[in-house]
């Protein structure tokens, strides 16, 4: 019978998302080594951080929405909130405020952006793709609105561009947006692995009825997760606006695809309750790998974008047949 | 046998570490209806699957109408004229009665690309006359009754050139009426020629149906026997191996005791009609009546997961709000839905985490998780309801049917929860485990929970209970108590329609 023979499952079985992660990892290595055949300097130290660097937007954008896609949910907004977040935070501090005070009401408001999102979907029903939809309007067209369509600069403030290309530990090219991205993956891990946030998350992810049937509030912590994403994709503007040293009001459309694409390829099913931080990561340094090498081998942005495309679907693919095979 | 239109001869089949089919044989004639039981994990299902074509069998051999044959797949079976009609019905909500039966076959109009919608219905029509059914073919199936989402089965069936037809549990969810309904309908496929093979639970119905019975256990094929010749009680001893003594609940007096829960006016939608009750501390209380009655509704209300327009509810003599289930479980009223799966357990999570889901306050400190005082917590519970699990961290969707209904009892119990309320308690649970959740009601009363089971099964209620009331079409119509409680004076308030 299929269910005594589902009782003794293997350890992949029983954990596929250790599965999962070992097999992406093994990707990720694969493709580090296929590039360095490729390009001798592909994995030089020089190199090696500029991918990190690279990694540490999307990362960061992907680890906010990897919360709402193991909600069964999805964030589409988080690339435009991310532009709308350091935008205000830009222009609080060019309006006299400390930067620091600037640098918290950004985050802030992203928050916001996500709690608003939370708020639509659990209370008012919207479905979350709808309500992300609506508020991804609504942030890129604010930016704009309240930069004059001009970027905003943050040269006044000497060391804002340290915040993310200098070095705090002092280790040249090691980038403070790398430990950024690090220190944020780890507070992930924390509250994804150790809290109660976390169990819900996934509860709610697997099967929102009974976890509301358990006596879980659903609808704060839709809207608690939605905000925490939304807090993520403030971190996100903070490090891109320092980046670039301004804040740039047409940026944020496409961020959220790549970031829901790195979430994907670390194995978060959109249908919700499954996924890790751990994956997500590995997703996020998928993507600008194969980015860092394309580029090493003049490839055109364009054609980069269409082969992470192909890459998307054979991940995919890949661990549906492999889900497939366990059923047979 | 003359017209023997089935024969499957020392059947074996292997998964991965298990031997699911041992050497079975089974046979069946046409016109006949052949039951087929054994508890969860018999092999029943597995069997079918090969005659299916589902599976393919590892050795042994296949005959139809005398002629050895290969299923590599259904549609060959189907070919053949063998159909089954899955537990969890096959038809699609959001398409019509008659887009579901011609589903894949679908008549166009000359041209090929426009679809013929009026010979469709017309055809479906004539199938739900053969029947006698009313159904319209154009209504959308999912705003259908269950039994009526059977028949639209049965006639998709009928649509073929159908010789075998295999059901899979047709009436765990249906009201008597509509078993009765569904038995006219066997007949009628019977009297035409039609084999049936009808795999049930329900062993009490068998003498009603069936000419003959095939008993499976643990993979192996046990006896056929004749249905008019052996009791209820025989064919339990054959699926299980051993004697299961069924008693009746001891008539027990809760007079002059506190009350733990008490409903006065209770009105929730169309479904729940000015619902008083009360309940003692110890008592297992009975909601009887059939399906529709408002039963469920009742509960759902009662622990907030629908909102209730008037009413009060008293928990421990005090009056409580109850708009959310969250509220519900404060006041210690815990709901064990008739669906588990979807209601009742997060299925891609692990024993631990569904075990500790309504008590993460407890739990947790600062939002942080506090797994050596979880896991204390769930080995206690898996060793107090004696859970089959291989450790804390399986997945609750690997375990069985019983097993799972335990973790949502220890959740329960985890959280204190001193009124449970059972919806079908044992609904898709084998024999074996069925007694065991019975044995845990009863020691729960013993030790003062209340307990209120909702079953369409009377022999259940009747075994369970110490007093029953009986629902109809949203209201109570009566109550019966102790020795008083049988099979008749509860359908007499069940069918008490309210003129």
């Amino acid at each position: 019978m299929n269910t005594l023979k589902d009782k003794k499952p293997g350890i992949f079985a029983r954990y596929p998302a250790v599965k999962h992660k070992a097999i992406i990892l093994a990707a990720l290595v694969a493709i580090w080594i296929a590039f360095r055949c490729l390009s001798p300097n592909y994995l030089s130290y020089t190199n090696i951080m500029t991918i990190l660097l690279a990694t540490s937007v999307n990362g960061i954008l992907a680890l906010g929405v990897a919360w709402t896609i193991m909600t069964a949910g999805i964030d589409i907004s988080i690339g435009t909130v991310m532009t709308f977040s350091c935008i205000c935070s830009g222009l609080l501090f060019t309006s006299g405020l400390p930067i620091v005070v600037a640098i918290i009401a950004g985050i802030l408001v992203g928050a916001l952006c996500g709690f608003c999102n939370g708020f639509m979907s659990a209370k008012l029903g919207l479905p979350p793709m709808i309500a992300t939809l609506s508020m991804q309007m609504i942030t890129k067209g604010l930016s704009l609105v309240f930069s004059e369509c001009k970027p905003v600069y943050f040269s006044d403030c000497a060391w804002y561009q340290k915040l993310a290309t200098g070095s705090f530990l002092g280790i040249k090219g090691f980038y403070n947006a790398i430990i950024i991205l690090l220190v944020l993956a780890i507070i992930s891990y924390f509250l994804f692995a150790k809290t109660v946030l976390g169990r819900y998350t996934l509860a709610i992810g697997s099967n929102r009825e009974a976890a509301r049937l358990s006596g879980i509030n659903v609808d704060r912590w839709l809207i608690t997760i939605y905000s925490v994403c939304g807090a993520y994709a403030g971190v996100a503007g903070l490090v891109m606006s320092s980046r670039l040293n301004s804040a740039q009001p047409a940026l944020g459309p496409g961020y959220e695809m790549d970031a829901i694409a790195a979430a994907v390829i670390g194995g978060n099913s959109l249908s919700g309750g499954e996924g890790t931080i751990g994956g997500v990561i590995i997703g996020a340094l998928i993507i600008s790998s194969i980015q860092n090498g394309l580029r090493l081998m003049q490839v055109t942005t364009e054609s980069q974008s269409a082969i992470i495309g192909v890459v998307l679907i054979i991940a995919v693919a890949f661990d549906q047949m492999s889900k497939k095979r366990k059923k047979n | 046998m003359a017209n023997e239109v089935v024969r499957m001869e020392a059947i074996c089949k292997e998964f991965p570490g298990v031997r699911a089919l041992d050497r079975v044989d089974f046979s069946l004639d046409a016109g006949e209806v052949h039951a087929l039981v054994g508890e969860n994990g018999a092999g029943k299902s597995t069997l079918m699957k090969v005659l299916t074509g589902v599976y393919k069998k590892d050795s042994g051999r296949i005959l139809v109408d005398g002629e050895e044959v290969e299923f590599p797949n259904v549609k060959t079976a189907m070919d053949r004229g063998i159909i089954m009609i899955h537990q969890e019905l096959n038809l699609m909500n959001h398409l019509t009665a008659a887009e579901n039966i011609f589903i894949g076959r679908e008549f166009r109009l000359p041209g090929g690309v426009v679809l013929d919608q009026k010979k469709q219905n017309q055809k479906a029509k004539e199938l739900f006359e053969k029947l006698n059914v009313n159904i319209d073919p154009t209504v959308r199936v999912g705003s259908l009754s269950v039994a009526q989402q059977q028949m639209v089965e049965i006639a998709k069936a009928l649509s073929f050139d159908i010789k075998v037809l295999i059901m899979d549990e047709p009436t765990a969810s249906l009201t008597d009426d509509e078993i009765e309904d569904l038995f006219r309908v066997i007949r009628m496929l019977k009297a035409e020629g039609t084999a049936i093979i009808h795999i049930s639970h329900r062993l009490e119905e068998l003498a009603l149906i069936a000419d003959r019975i095939t008993v499976m256990r643990d993979g192996g094929y046990v006896d056929t026997v004749d249905a008019k010749a052996v009791t209820v009680d025989e064919i339990i001893k054959m699926m299980v191996g051993r004697e299961i003594f069924v008693t009746k609940q001891q008539a027990k007096s809760f007079e002059g005791q506190p009350y733990t829960l008490e409903v006065e006016g209770l009105n929730a939608g169309p479904a729940v009609k000015d619902i008083s009750f009360r309940a003692h501390a110890g008592e297992i209380l009975g909601f009887a009546g059939l399906v529709g009655a408002g039963r469920t509704e009742t509960a759902r209300a009662i622990f907030g997961a629908d909102p209730h327009t008037t009413g009060t509810i008293k928990v421990h003599g005090k009056e409580v709000k109850i708009a959310t289930p969250k509220d519900a479980v404060k006041n210690g009223i815990a709901y064990l839905s008739e669906d588990r799966k979807r209601f009742g357990l997060s299925l891609p999570l692990d024993v631990d985490a569904n075990i500790s889901m309504a008590s993460m306050g407890y739990f947790s400190s600062g939002g942080v998780i506090n797994f050596r005082k979880s896991h204390e917590n769930s080995n206690r519970m898996v060793k107090q309801l004696a859970i089959k699990t291989p450790s804390l961290q399986q997945l609750v969707k690997f375990l069985s049917g019983g097993n799972q209904q335990k973790v949502v009892l220890a959740k329960w119990l985890t959280h204190n929860s001193d009124i449970l309320i059972f919806d079908e308690p044992t609904r898709g649970i084998d024999v074996g485990a069925k007694s065991e959740i019975y044995k845990l009601m009863n020691d729960l009363a013993e030790q003062g929970k209340t307990i209120i089971v909702i079953s369409s099964e009377l022999p259940e209620i009747i075994r369970c209970c110490h007093r029953v009331l009986v629902m109809c079409e949203g209201r109570i119509t009566g109550e019966v108590v102790g020795d008083a409680i049988d099979q008749e004076s509860i359908m007499k308030y069940a069918t008490q329609r309210k003129m």
